[in-house]
């Protein structure tokens, strides 16, 4: 594949910043995003479902540990397998594991800090919360052997949220990593994990758990509760209601701890230590959800540090001279493939050569699919166009075919959220037919190439040679 | 009529970003065409449905998309009331107000029980025969197989009360394998098509719901074959390369791009197909595989599922 170094032509920051007389757009970013994440301890990675957060994340984390230096930790809900193991955590739970610096040898990188991942396993960090909170250990014993909780912690998808930010808030509380990136699971509705901590809160506060608690030791049953009872026991059987209150009593043991921890939770993510970075592709659905999480974002007045817009198909699908080419190529396909017919070499193969017929099949066809991905591309500009209208800083990370699976993929995807686009040997990361960048072409690129791959602490083979110019800013200390 | 028609109840699953609602809508779409009285239902209410029809919103009391069909969104305290109503004839309902203040928290407190109204409610219109056909755009990956093993849970956990005597009919439709059935909406990609595996496994498992079919989306077509593509390798060496250029009066970077461009086309569905192989092999051999293209025009809306609609339409028929 190759990988034009480039921008989509209607990017609107792809022009100079006015103002800043010779730093480019890419600059610019590169330093947003170093300011960025050196500023902040915590990072939580946001978006629609399927839109690569969990890539994205690991990316930023070993990107940021990469260059910023310190001790990053990327906090990931469900890694594909082959990442998982590409950053050696495969079937491991909430323990933190170093990603070693091997890992980074073999892409190339000599990481200036250290490189953490750890799994986020709910029922794992639900029984230890428990274990924190519980009066005693019998207590927690009982709260763990309880039916009940094992459905509810398993069930309650909105727990899941709740317990994201739990953990985070824990990790960060532990004060043993500078930098905490953390994946967040696929929300209903991307407002649930903005207001889980404090919906917890409300709910162990909530006249509901009083009235599910009091019968069961009192059979006094106030004026305001009673129809509740009545309804319930109707549908759900007194059996089954005195099972919940045996829990939520035992629950209730833990509900100052819980509450003061929600909120703690809560002050973490309104800290101005935490940013938020929110993911899309450039389809239409994940856009409207993107655009949607980024204004409760703003409703909430917290801190959206980034938009990251993945898998954005390369630029000369938009790029107008390629297109007039491709259609010349498509209508003129019968009479180039005759041209070709006689000097196109004998197919090892084969022996024989291909026909004309069949070369000018494949030249049509090669048009006939530039068209179709110009239409995804231009409709991707546009959507690229208005999302990054409602935020300023925003990275378009290049259509990936395969997966990134090891961490030189990761930091070639970090390269291109950070902006300085990296010529980082592709073949591993699987691109294929990568070609020399023919920088002079691209629009608004100000920066002559030696200078931005000099900050870069992962690059190609000459790249490496640079790798005692350190990162500019020492992150997170 | 197509198999996949011919059920009662289906509940359209697979991981979050696949095109599930436009799969649930464009099956809907497919069956109230044929005559069936259809009913589809988006159990999170997030107005993905609204979007694929290109509707107003999808009340629980429905939205009339076309003669045959209706569009809804779950609301389970809404679907409450209407039990309480219609089921289990408790008066007055305005009496009980913090109940439905409380609601949700009753809901998370005692599991289950937002899924038992959400699929009672489904299998509920199946049962007094409002709609021949009622397609659920489920829940994803994550929490389908609880909904749809919520029935059973409840038959475990509640031994007595109104809830309890209603999981038998609940239980009855959703484990009738020629009434009711699962499909899993995947893309050519790896996590999808790892989840589309491990929920087939879980469904068998987990709950009485039956897998009806595979949806693989957005299936790019095949560019070349393989003796083409010799010939494709053959146009991006450097002398053809040259040729073409002159030939077409331009530079050999601007073919180039374009032929990298048809590269990563090729790459692309290469990468998908693989994946694909893979979900063939994993998912049991009787369960039907079906292909929908990638949609290069607009692929949203109405007119992206009248496309999807056309094209499941074709798959079932062959």
């Amino acid at each position: 594949m190759s990988r034009p170094e480039r921008r989509l032509e209607s990017r609107p920051e792809s022009r100079p910043i006015p103002g800043r007389a010779g730093a480019s757009v890419e600059q610019e970013q590169t330093r947003h995003l170093e300011q960025l994440l050196s500023a902040k301890e915590v990072v939580v990675v946001c978006g629609p479902g399927g839109v690569g957060k969990t890539t994205i994340s690991a990316s930023l984390a070993a990107t940021a540990a990469a260059r910023l230096g310190g001790r990053v930790l990327v906090l990931t809900v469900d890694p594909a397998r082959r990442l998982a193991d590409a950053l050696g955590i495969g079937g491991l739970g909430n323990v933190a594991r170093r990603v070693p610096d091997e890992a980074f040898a073999v892409a190339g990188v000599r990481p200036t800090g250290e490189l953490y991942a750890a799994m986020l396993d709910m029922s794992e960090s639900w029984d230890a919360l428990v274990r924190r909170h519980a009066p005693d250990l019998g207590t927690a014993n009982e709260i763990l052997a309880n039916p009940l909780y094992r459905n509810l912690t398993r069930r309650f998808a909105q727990g899941h949220d709740y317990i994201a930010m739990e953990r985070l808030y824990e990790l960060h509380e532990q004060g043993e990593y500078d930098l905490l990136v953390v994946d967040t699971p696929p929300s209903l509705n991307a407002l649930d994990l903005l207001d889980a901590p404090g919906r917890m809160a409300e709910f162990f506060s909530s006249r509901l758990l009083r009235w599910l608690i009091v019968p069961y030791r009192s059979r006094l049953v106030n004026f305001a509760s009673r129809p509740f009872y009545q309804v319930a026991d109707r549908i759900l059987g007194s059996q089954f209601l005195e099972d919940l209150a045996e829990f939520f009593i035992l629950f209730q043991t833990m509900r100052d701890g819980f509450v003061a921890r929600s909120e703690a939770v809560n002050r973490l993510i309104r800290d101005v230590r935490t940013t938020f970075v929110v993911v899309t592709t450039l389809e239409a659905v994940p856009a409207v959800d993107a655009e949607q999480l980024i204004e409760s974002l703003r409703d909430r007045r917290l801190h959206l540090g980034l938009l990251v817009c993945n898998k954005v198909l390369p630029g000369s699908f938009s790029d107008a001279p390629v297109g007039r080419t491709a259609e010349l190529l498509g209508q003129r396909a019968g009479e180039l493939a005759n041209s070709l017919a006689d000097r196109v070499p004998v197919e090892p193969a084969t022996e024989s050569r291909p026909s004309g017929e069949m070369i000018g099949r494949v030249l049509a066809e090669v048009a006939r699919s530039f068209a179709n991905f110009r239409l995804v591309a231009t409709r991707e500009a546009e959507l690229l166009r208005e999302l990054s209208a409602a935020h300023e800083v925003t990275a378009t990370v290049p259509y990936h075919p395969g997966h990134v699976t090891d961490l030189h993929g990761l930091l070639d995807v970090g390269a291109k959220i950070w902006g300085d686009e990296v010529a980082v040997a592709t073949e591993k990361a699987g691109f294929r037919g990568a070609r020399p960048s023919r920088g002079s072409r691209g629009p608004g690129r100000g920066s002559p190439s030696g200078t931005s791959r000099g900050r870069v602490a992962g690059a190609s083979t000459e790249d490496r040679k640079h790798q005692s110019d350190k990162p500019e800013s020492g992150g997170g200390s | 009529m197509p198999e996949l028609l011919a059920y009662q109840l289906l509940f359209v699953t697979g991981k979050g970003g696949v095109g599930k609602t436009t799969v649930a809508a464009a099956i809907a779409l497919l069956a109230s065409e044929q005559g069936r009285r259809t009913l589809v239902c988006e159990v999170e209410p997030k107005g993905d449905l609204a979007r694929a029809y290109e509707c107003g919103p999808t009340p629980f009391s429905g939205r009339r998309i076309s003669e045959n069909l209706v569009a809804m969104s779950m609301d389970t305290e809404a679907s409450m009331r209407e039990y309480l109503r219609v089921v289990a004839k408790v008066p007055t309902i305005g009496h009980i107000g913090p109940v439905a203040r409380a609601f949700d928290f009753v809901a998370t407190a005692a599991p289950g029980i937002k899924e038992i109204l959400t699929v009672g409610k489904l299998c509920f219109e199946i049962r007094a025969s409002r709609y021949d056909l009622v397609v659920v755009d489920a829940s994803s990956t994550g929490n389908v197989v609880g909904e749809l093993a919520a029935p059973t849970g409840i038959n475990e956990l509640i031994r007595v009360g109104v809830v309890r005597s209603q999981t038998d009919w609940i239980l009855e439709i959703l484990g009738d394998p020629t009434r009711t059935g699962a499909v899993i909406v995947t893309t050519p990609e790896e996590m999808p098509v790892t989840e589309a595996v491990d929920l087939a496994a879980r469904l068998a498992s987990e709950t009485p719901v039956h897998l009806a079919c595979v949806v693989a989306n957005r299936v790019l077509p095949e560019l070349f074959g393989h003796s083409e593509e010799l010939v494709f390798n053959e146009l991006a060496r450097s002398a053809t390369l040259d040729l073409l250029a002159r030939e077409l009066e331009t530079s050999n970077e601007l073919v180039e791009e374009v032929l990298a461009a048809a590269r990563l086309a090729v790459t692309v569905r290469r990468d998908g197909v693989a994946h694909l192989e893979r979900l063939r092999a994993e998912i049991a051999s009787d369960v039907p595989l079906l292909y929908l293209p990638y949609l290069f025009a607009r692929a949203h809306g109405l007119r992206a599922v009248r496309q999807v609609a056309r094209a499941l339409s074709e798959e079932l028929l062959t």
